[in-house]
């Protein structure tokens, strides 16, 4: 089950180290750099249940503009 | 070309020409390498088979080039597949390299004691070239060149065809029509059928190149590679000094344009260095779909290969799941035509096949959306796990540039009796066999032990028993035939149709997780349908009944 109560003993340090790792990047390099994190902490976890459910999460209150979905493919 | 002459097959005049539709057992449409192997497998079978195709000639160009280990072991069943190794690559290890260094390799076969490797890369047109002369050597078969299927004509329990000739059109049907004509399927729309799916945005330049190199043979993927910037390529040796180069383009690239000579050298001059001596073979523009008809038996039309399923070539599942197919569905129709077994057993051959290709078509899907990440979101992603797995083993497993071909198990199949006992391991139920050494007459491989019928593997040190032995001989005596292989201890002498062996390496009872008297019951096509600890001829013959679709509603 995903853990969503406070986890990290020092939150405001967290904060500040996620925030500080992106210094100096541009926003592609960022990109990479979030993605990489994303991955190392999914294969972390491993649980797929746990993932699922955090990727449901994250996608909370994002919704997909109408134009932004999967174009038809042509045929 | 250079490196092979076409043949060119003799068309000769039919003798119905004018005269009344001759009945066949079997028509099949299409004789490349699916079509082929299926007229070969029933000929095996003692069934007569006409293979009609419009050209006379074998493929042309860049096709298939890796052959898998399923693949081979279907073809030595059907006194082919020695041939295919002996002139092709045998390979099993692939690299992947990302921007200008190696990040992974693996082995597709790590542990020892297969006969056949992984793959095997040989151009299509030897395959089919092989499969030609060993369809010939069968009497059953009546190949004809330069017969094109004009008009099909389904009814209630027979195909009507009008086929074309250089001398005028004539009439044949047959009991049923294996279509194997190819993705374009001409009887598929004859017929008002459709195959689904997607076609994939983006191009690819496929060359084939005449080339003396001493490159290991290794299947070699690039993501990015400095030769080739943003984009992908693959390189694969095949028979001759051919290699297959493969060049990611985009989906702007213009087709015409990318398969000039002078747009392709400055490629492969990048790729194999400036010192590189080469020639091109042939070349050409690809677009990749994964596409699928809803069935593949339609009536008395059962499809096959690129005509029943479609997909892109990262994974090498196109040709190597349409032999499966037919190795799949031979057996069956024998069983139908015989009248042993109900018509109903090939709506088995769609459900187990059609969730076969479904799998093909997830995994080279997911290779090419790795391959051709869709948005700029998704190729972070995909740059992330490249980055990654040069340093970090997790990683490895999620870099995808083709999920190779592995037989289907057809785990779901209602043609499996399940198992009552534990067992442990990979050979469940719809399993395919995998194959493991053993002493013995007649065959140093399991396979080699396996006719074309269903086969009763009994694991046994002691000494076969009287009562034993008269119960196997029944079951080799019963309608639907079933022969036996002991394994254990050789010496004494057996009935015929009973063989031993010894399973020196013990690879075999390992692989089938095997006590005394565990006993595997192995349908025509090798695939496990049953298991037990102990032989009983009511179970055996009751799986044999259920998996000849006794049972089936």
């Amino acid at each position: 089950m995903l853990n969503t109560e406070s986890n990290i003993a020092s939150p405001d340090d967290f904060y500040e180290e996620l925030i500080d790792l992106h210094r100096d990047l541009t926003d592609e390099q960022s990109a990479l750099v979030n993605a990489k994190l994303i991955l190392l902490l999914a294969n972390h976890i491993g649980d797929m249940e746990v993932l699922r459910a955090a990727m449901a999460a994250a996608r909370e209150d994002v919704a997909a503009k109408p134009s932004t979905t999967r174009q038809p493919e042509p045929r | 070309m250079k490196t092979y002459t076409q043949p060119v097959y003799p068309y000769t005049k039919p003798a119905e020409l004018g005269g009344l539709p001759h009945h066949w057992p079997v028509i099949v449409a299409g004789a490349g390498p699916v079509g082929l192997t299926a007229a070969i497998d029933l000929a095996l079978r003692g069934i007569d088979v006409l293979i009609l195709d419009e050209d006379d000639t074998v493929s042309v160009g860049s096709r298939a080039i890796c052959w898998s280990k399923r693949t081979l072991e279907i073809l030595d069943r059907l006194g082919c597949g020695e041939r295919l190794v002996q002139k092709g690559v045998c390979w099993n290890v692939g690299r992947v390299f990302f921007r200008d260094e190696q990040v992974y390799q693996f082995d597709l076969l790590p542990e020892p004691g297969h006969r056949r490797p992984a793959f095997i890369n040989l151009q299509q047109y030897y395959v089919e070239q092989f499969l030609v002369e060993r369809a010939t050597e069968l009497p059953g078969v009546d190949l004809r060149w330069r017969h094109k299927v004009v008009g099909v004509m389904p009814r209630q329990d027979r195909v009507a065809l009008r086929v074309s000739t250089p001398d005028g059109e004539y009439g044949v049907q047959a009991d049923w029509l294996i279509v194997a004509d190819g993705s374009k399927s001409a009887i598929r729309g004859m017929l008002g059928l459709e195959s689904e799916g997607q076609v994939f945005r983006d191009r690819f330049l496929i060359a084939d190149i005449h080339m003396t190199s001493d490159f290991p043979a290794e299947r070699w993927f690039w993501f990015d590679p400095p030769f080739h910037r943003n984009q992908s390529a693959l390189l694969h040796r095949q028979a001759d000094d051919v290699w297959r180069v493969d060049f990611q383009l985009g989906w702007d690239a213009d087709p015409e344009e990318e398969k000039k000579p002078e747009k392709i050298l400055p490629r492969l001059r990048a790729m194999l260095g400036n010192d590189a001596r080469f020639e091109i073979e042939w070349a050409s523009v690809y677009t990749f779909q994964c596409r699928r008809m809803r069935s593949f038996r339609n009536g008395r039309a059962l499809f096959v290969g690129d005509a029943a399923h479609l997909v892109s070539p990262f994974g090498a599942r196109g040709a190597n799941g349409g032999i499966q197919d037919v190795d799949n569905l031979a057996w069956k129709l024998e069983l139908v035509l015989s009248g042993q077994a109900p018509e109903r057993l090939l709506d088995s051959y769609d459900s187990e096949r059609t969730s076969a290709a479904d799998e093909n078509i997830r995994n080279s899907t997911r290779s090419t959306d790795f391959i051709t990440p869709k948005s700029k979101v998704s190729r972070t992603f995909r740059d992330a796990v490249l980055m990654l797995a040069k340093r970090h083993v997790f990683a490895r497993r999620l870099v995808n540039s083709g999920r190779l071909s592995v037989p289907a198990t057809h785990t779901d199949s209602p043609l499996n009796t399940p198992d009552a006992e534990p067992f442990a391991g990979r050979m469940a139920p719809g399993s395919p066999a995998i194959d493991a050494p053993v002493t013995g007459d007649g065959g140093q491989w399991l396979l080699d032990h396996f006719g074309n019928g269903f086969t009763l593997v009994i694991f046994t040190e002691a000494v076969a028993a009287e009562g034993l032995l008269r119960k196997l001989i029944t079951l080799g005596a019963d309608p639907i035939s079933c022969s036996s292989v002991l394994v254990g201890a050789l010496g004494g002498t057996l009935p015929a149709g009973i063989r031993r062996v010894a399973d020196t390496s013990r690879m075999l009872s390992e692989r089938y997780d095997a006590r005394e008297g565990t006993t595997y019951l192995f349908r025509p096509d090798q695939h496990v349908c049953a298991r037990w600890r102990a032989f009983d001829l009511v179970q055996v013959r009751a799986a044999i009944a259920r998996a000849t679709g006794q049972y089936l509603h």
